[in-house]
């Protein structure tokens, strides 16, 4: 019997710029021991959220640069409940305007991480996230 | 309802999670395979490999693009990366280069890390291809990591094996293991917009000749073992067709398409489509004895005893011989 790895899916969603925020996430996880599949860019939240259904992934990692953060994320949000995978944990990267923060976080995006953040305090984000909605 | 009737009837979230409940080994994971076994032996199964970078999810891309389109056939992927050894961890990018099949119910991708593994598969690859068969899908891709080198255990998994080279790969005759090539059931040089086409398809034909009439032989874990002689199947008749393909201009498809349905009536045709099944299944169930014997017996020894033999080894006083003699025997010192 194996043991349970985590899986996290990192999604660069939009028609913005590059994924190398992404990349380096993507790397750091895997670098930590978890099993991170990795879609690449411009994903729309359909593609995103049918990604994590066939992967059954327990967290999702989405770099976000252009701003369409407060459309977007809803979108995964609801797409993922609707598949029932309302467990999954979301992680939001990118340039997020503090005063979006509070409903994101309301609408139950488990992190939110701007430029410069630390790639150790992602992992343990997501860690401590996973671990705790796995033993409840 | 029951796993196995969420897995029977369709249900996608049903199926994922049972993909993982059988990729880690559980108890769960096992009973549904259990009940799920019945259903089973439906599917094609359609191997890829060939070095890293040559474009096998491309072309498995390109393929299920190809199958969607003009069949009914539903399809799954299977797609395993290497797991890093330093870490455990894996990065796994296949999906990258299958965004075409998103937006359709009837594809399913899943990507593995190998977990261990060396052969190019995961410890549970063979398992997963199970549940996708009897969860209904026809045709079951499996992408191997790619580790260049004489994949046989995805030969032995799949019906029909392609290897995939690209130009520049193959120009250096070194470069084609002869071991890849016996492997083979269609080659295919993905990248034949690139320079050097002529080049790669004269180099695999000719190691192609030479790897033929010998094909049946397999290394395997350092045994050498005969999968089918020439005498008892009609195998040895298939000659790997040599098909160019290009995955970036879906360029290609038709023909390789065409070549695997020739394969699977060819496979069909001579009876070896079942003596394959035969032979997957017999190993599987040696396999199974051993590792069952083997937890058995852990089960049921002391650790102290078997440190207190083992460290007998260690001294050169037994042979590991004598050690597993004596172990098998009860305590006989
Ligand atoms: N020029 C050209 N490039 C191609 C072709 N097919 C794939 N590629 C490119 O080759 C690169 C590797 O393609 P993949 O499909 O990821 O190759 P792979 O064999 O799956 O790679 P690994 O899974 O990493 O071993 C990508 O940049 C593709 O766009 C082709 O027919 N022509
Ligand atoms: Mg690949």
């Amino acid at each position: 019997m194996t043991e349970r790895k985590i899986r996290v899916l990192v999604a660069k969603p939009g028609l913005d710029g590059h994924d190398r925020g992404a990349k380096v996430v993507a790397r750091a996880l895997r670098d930590a021991g978890m099993e991170v599949i990795y879609t690449g860019l411009r994903q729309t939240p359909v593609m995103i959220a049918e990604a994590a259904l066939q992967e059954d992934v327990d967290a999702v990692g989405i770099s976000i640069l252009s701003g369409a953060h407060m459309a977007l994320v809803p979108r995964v949000i609801e797409l993922l409940k609707a598949n029932g995978q309302e467990r999954v944990k979301i992680f939001l990267g990118g340039i997020i305007p503090d005063e979006d923060v509070p409903t994101l976080k309301q609408m139950g995006v488990a992190g939110i991480y701007g430029p410069g953040t630390s790639t150790d305090d992602i992992v343990r984000d997501v860690r401590e996230a996973v671990v705790d909605s796995l033993t409840r | 309802m029951t796993v196995t009737s969420s897995i029977l009837t369709g249900d996608r979230l049903a199926l994922s999670r049972l993909l993982t409940q059988v990729e880690n080994g559980t108890a769960e994971g096992r009973a549904a395979l259990n009940s799920l076994f019945p259903h089973t032996g439906q599917a094609h199964l359609i191997g890829v490999t060939g070095a890293p970078g040559t474009g096998k999810s491309s072309l498995v891309n390109q393929l299920a693009l190809y199958y969607r389109r003009q069949t009914t056939q539903r399809v799954a992927i299977v797609a395993v990366d290497p797991t890093s050894p330093f870490t455990g961890g894996a990065l796994l990018g296949d999906r990258v280069r299958m965004r075409d099949l998103s937006g359709d119910p009837d594809v399913f991708i899943r990507s593995m890390a190998s977990r261990g593994s060396l052969g190019g598969l995961a410890p549970a690859t063979a398992a997963m291809a199970q549940v996708f068969d009897a969860a209904g899908y026809e045709i079951i891709f499996i992408e191997t990591v790619g580790a260049g080198q004489a994949e046989v255990d995805i030969a032995r998994l799949a019906h029909t094996t392609l290897v995939v080279e690209a130009p520049g790969f193959g120009d250096d005759i070194q470069a084609i293991k002869a071991g890849i090539l016996e492997i083979a059931d269609i080659l295919v040089i993905n990248k034949a917009d690139q320079p050097g086409v002529e080049n790669t398809e004269r180099a695999l034909r000719g190691m192609l000749e030479l790897a033929h009439p010998v094909r049946r032989a397999f290394q395997h874990h350092g045994k050498m073992e005969i999968v089918d002689t020439p005498a008892q199947s009609s195998e040895s008749l298939w000659i790997p067709p040599i098909l160019r393909t290009i995955a970036i201009q879906s360029a290609g498809f038709g023909e390789l398409a065409e070549a695997i349905t020739r394969h699977r009536e060819y496979l069909r045709q001579s009876g070896d489509w079942s003596r394959r099944e035969r032979a997957r299944l017999e190993r599987e169930v040696e396999m199974l004895i051993q590792d069952t014997l083997a937890t058995r017996f852990r089960a049921g020894i002391q650790g102290t005893y078997y440190a207190e033999v083992l460290g007998k080894v260690f001294e050169h006083q037994l042979s590991p011989w004598e050690a597993v003699k004596i172990l098998l025997n009860g305590r006989q010192t």
